[in-house]
């Protein structure tokens, strides 16, 4: 690991930028992750946020919890807002006309404004190379309106709009591969994150915004709402998405070099049963029976998804 | 009066030159007839050095919106265009960019709204976005379009406005017809001689001096945003005069907001929008020329709506006939239900008459607008409108 990340939480700068006040739920770790990423980012910072629970917790007017300039347009067009955000601050400085300086435009967006809405605009703006950088909080619904399903959904998962009924039990396919689609674009890098892995966190967001041109730094987090778990549990959530390799950490280099970064490699694997018990949104999958058939479903896709990344990194050392 | 010189072009490059004149920072487009040579030129004049612009070739109309959001938010002058299913894809982020007052210029090239699909002009696209916030210009011929986009900067850019706007020209009709148009030679091309300065923005994404742009907003402010935003668009109607005054001063054309034609004595008048006032005003022209008593209303600006202009331009007619090219389905025209809606405050006015013509590129000419008069006159006879609205020149079997 390079010098220059830091190794330590106590090493992150002291000042806040996204700040206390705002009204997001207890345990969320949206707001964790809107932190962590201006003390990552440590620079002039322009923050471009899609709609959804960060966008409408932190600036209800009059009150606004960011103390760098902040811009929310609508749902399904964050990076396409960046982009003119960063045209218009590139050819500003070029003119004369505002100061010249190093300001990163980072762009934040929830899996309802990155995996479905906003898919379009996000593609759109990495191919055309704009620089900025992209993190999607990925709570696994669209939490703001309720828990409504979205395409990272995971499966078998109750939401208000897949819910567990007579013949339906929650929802019924697998997330969509988001990561990979994002790095078939072949952007110099993409990551994924988990709210759990703060320092892990850190470094991608820093590395992402250090690029000249798109990053993108997918990050797992856990809703206590939508997810139906005590508000104190929303990290250990996160770690167990991690360690049971549901949301396994790596990165991906010019859309073919894989890495995978699990800060404890040794540890080993755990069954998905240990993440899946602790959410309410698959109780169903525990009473009143277990339903060893859709664990096992899960499970196989949760192995599945592991060998191929492992088979991406193999194929990234030859 | 400055120094011009005459060309023959089509709207479109009309357009393309006027917007190149102006120096905008950003330009965010997406192709699609018959706008389509307004943002080739413009890439052409960025590829060239002929213009310091960013150019963001975005993927879509809603995403051109939405960059030039973002772009405007940083204090850059702005420029897009755009035409019929475009304008309805970029809807939703029209009202952001007024309500966040961001004074984006955009070109219209007016063309019919799917289904069926229609390459050809109407005014459908742009009513889609008249309550929008932005204003909204209609044009007459490709000197308008090209002078009005000058206008447009200015009027948009001023801090007393610091609003959108939207210059409408009928896609084909214009945008495509070579006409002469008299280009403005500049000596001092940064600030076209003095006429546009630089933006100079009510407030800029700042990391120095941070501030937050589309918040949200609980019933205890959204009212009073909106209400702010609607004086901002009444404010606008005195600094548009105020603008093409001064062009008019300095370049020898005007355009006042409702334009009035032989109005002073007139007994029928129509009230027009766009292209369809040259053929109408050669309609005028010729019934005159037979001692007929009738005039002519050209609607410039349609957004702020020029309520007092129109009553004092239609007061003294006995009949009036409003031409739409545009539908509101189950109602009326949408310059006809606001032309007759400030007329009607009092008891006296004239008898009033909707006629829809010219959808989806339907040729309107000379003949069709004599009929529309001579349909008025017989309203005058009768001293009363029975069925008001009429679908012009429809198919004898429909």
């Amino acid at each position: 690991m390079p010098s220059d990340y830091p190794t330590k939480l106590s090493e992150l700068p002291k000042e806040e930028r996204f700040n206390s006040g705002h009204r997001l739920c207890t345990g969320c770790g949206a707001g964790t992750i809107a932190r962590l990423m201006t003390k990552a980012v440590d620079k002039p910072l322009i923050v471009v946020n899609a709609t959804g629970c960060l966008e409408v917790s932190g600036t209800i007017f009059p009150h606004n919890a960011w103390s760098v300039p902040w811009i929310h347009n609508a749902f399904e067009n964050a990076a396409a807002t960046a982009s003119g955000v960063r045209a218009g601050l590139d050819v500003l400085m070029r003119k004369g006309e505002i100061p010249k300086r190093d300001i990163e435009v980072v762009t934040i967006g929830g899996d309802g404004g990155t995996y479905d809405i906003g898919l379009q605009s996000i593609s759109g703006a990495i191919d055309r190379g704009e620089d900025f950088a992209y993190i999607c909080y990925d709570n696994e619904a669209y939490m703001n309106t309720g828990i409504q399903r979205s395409g990272a959904t995971m499966h078998a998962a109750w939401t208000t709009t897949s819910p567990v009924g007579k013949v339906q039990q929650g929802k019924k396919r697998s997330k969509k591969p988001l990561i990979r689609i994002i790095a078939a674009h072949g952007l110099e890098y993409a990551a994924t994150a988990s709210v759990a892995y703060p320092l892990d966190f850190v470094r991608k967001v820093k590395r992402a915004v250090d690029i000249k041109g798109p990053a993108f730094v997918h990050c797992i987090q856990p809703c206590t709402r939508g997810w139906r778990f005590d508000t104190s549990m929303s990290i250990q959530v996160a770690r167990l998405a991690v360690e049971s390799r549901f949301f396994p950490l790596y990165e991906i280099e010019w859309g073919h070099k894989f890495t995978i970064n699990h800060p404890d490699k040794k540890a080993s694997k755990i069954p998905i049963e240990e993440y899946l018990k602790y959410q309410g949104r698959l109780r169903h999958l525990f009473k009143p029976e277990k339903n060893e058939v859709i664990i096992n479903v899960i499970q196989e896709y949760v192995d599945k998804e592991w060998n191929r990344l492992l088979e991406l990194c193999k194929h990234s050392e030859m | 009066m400055q120094m011009t010189k005459v060309l023959g072009m089509m709207g479109d490059f009309a357009v393309a030159e006027a917007a190149k004149l102006c120096n905008p920072d950003v330009v965010a487009a997406f192709p699609i007839t018959p706008q389509t040579i307004i943002v080739e030129r413009l890439s052409e004049f960025v590829a060239d050095g002929e213009i310091d612009c960013e150019y963001i070739t975005v993927e879509s109309e809603h995403s051109a919106m939405s960059a030039c959001y973002g772009a405007s938010s940083t204090g850059a002058r702005v420029y897009t265009a755009t035409a019929s299913q475009g304008v309805a894809l970029m809807c939703e982020i029209l009202y952001l960019v007024a309500s966040a007052r961001f004074p984006v210029v955009m070109t219209v090239v007016n063309r019919a709204l799917s289904g069926p699909i229609s390459i050809w002009c109407d005014h459908n696209d742009a009513m889609l976005a008249r309550d929008s916030g932005w204003i909204q210009w209609f044009v007459e011929d490709c000197q308008e379009a090209y002078d009005s986009t000058i206008q447009a900067f200015k009027v948009g850019e001023d801090r007393r406005v610091s609003l959108p706007v939207m210059v409408c020209l009928d896609g084909f009709i214009l945008s495509h017809s070579i006409e002469p148009v008299a280009i403005i030679e500049p000596t001092d091309k940064k600030t076209i001689d003095g006429f546009l300065p630089r933006r100079d923005p009510l407030y800029r994404l700042d990391v120095d001096a941070p501030i937050a742009v589309g918040t949200c907003a609980f019933p205890e402010y959204y009212m009073d945003i909106k209400k702010a935003q609607n004086e901002a668009m009444r404010n606008s109607k005195e600094v548009i005069k105020e603008v093409v005054e001064e062009f008019g001063d300095r370049w020898g054309r005007y355009y006042p907001i409702v334009e009035s034609y032989h109005m002073d004595d007139a007994e029928v008048a129509l009230v027009t929008m766009g292209s369809l006032t040259g053929t109408a005003k050669t309609t005028v022209d010729e019934m005159r020329e037979e001692g007929e008593r009738v005039g002519l209303v050209k609607l410039r600006c349609f957004r702020p709506f020029p309520i007092e202009e129109m009553r004092i331009a239609l007061r003294d007619v006995q009949a009036c006939g409003v031409v739409d090219r545009a539908v509101s389905f189950g109602s009326f025209g949408p310059s006809y239900a606001e032309t007759s809606s400030t007329m009607n405050t009092g008891r006296e006015g004239p008898l009033f008459r909707n006629f829809i013509a010219g959808l989806g590129g339907r040729d309107v000419t000379v003949a069709d607008f004599k009929k529309m008069y001579e349909i008025l006159y017989d309203d005058l006879k009768k001293g009363v409108v029975e069925q008001p609205i009429t679908w012009y020149g429809i198919r004898k079997e429909v």
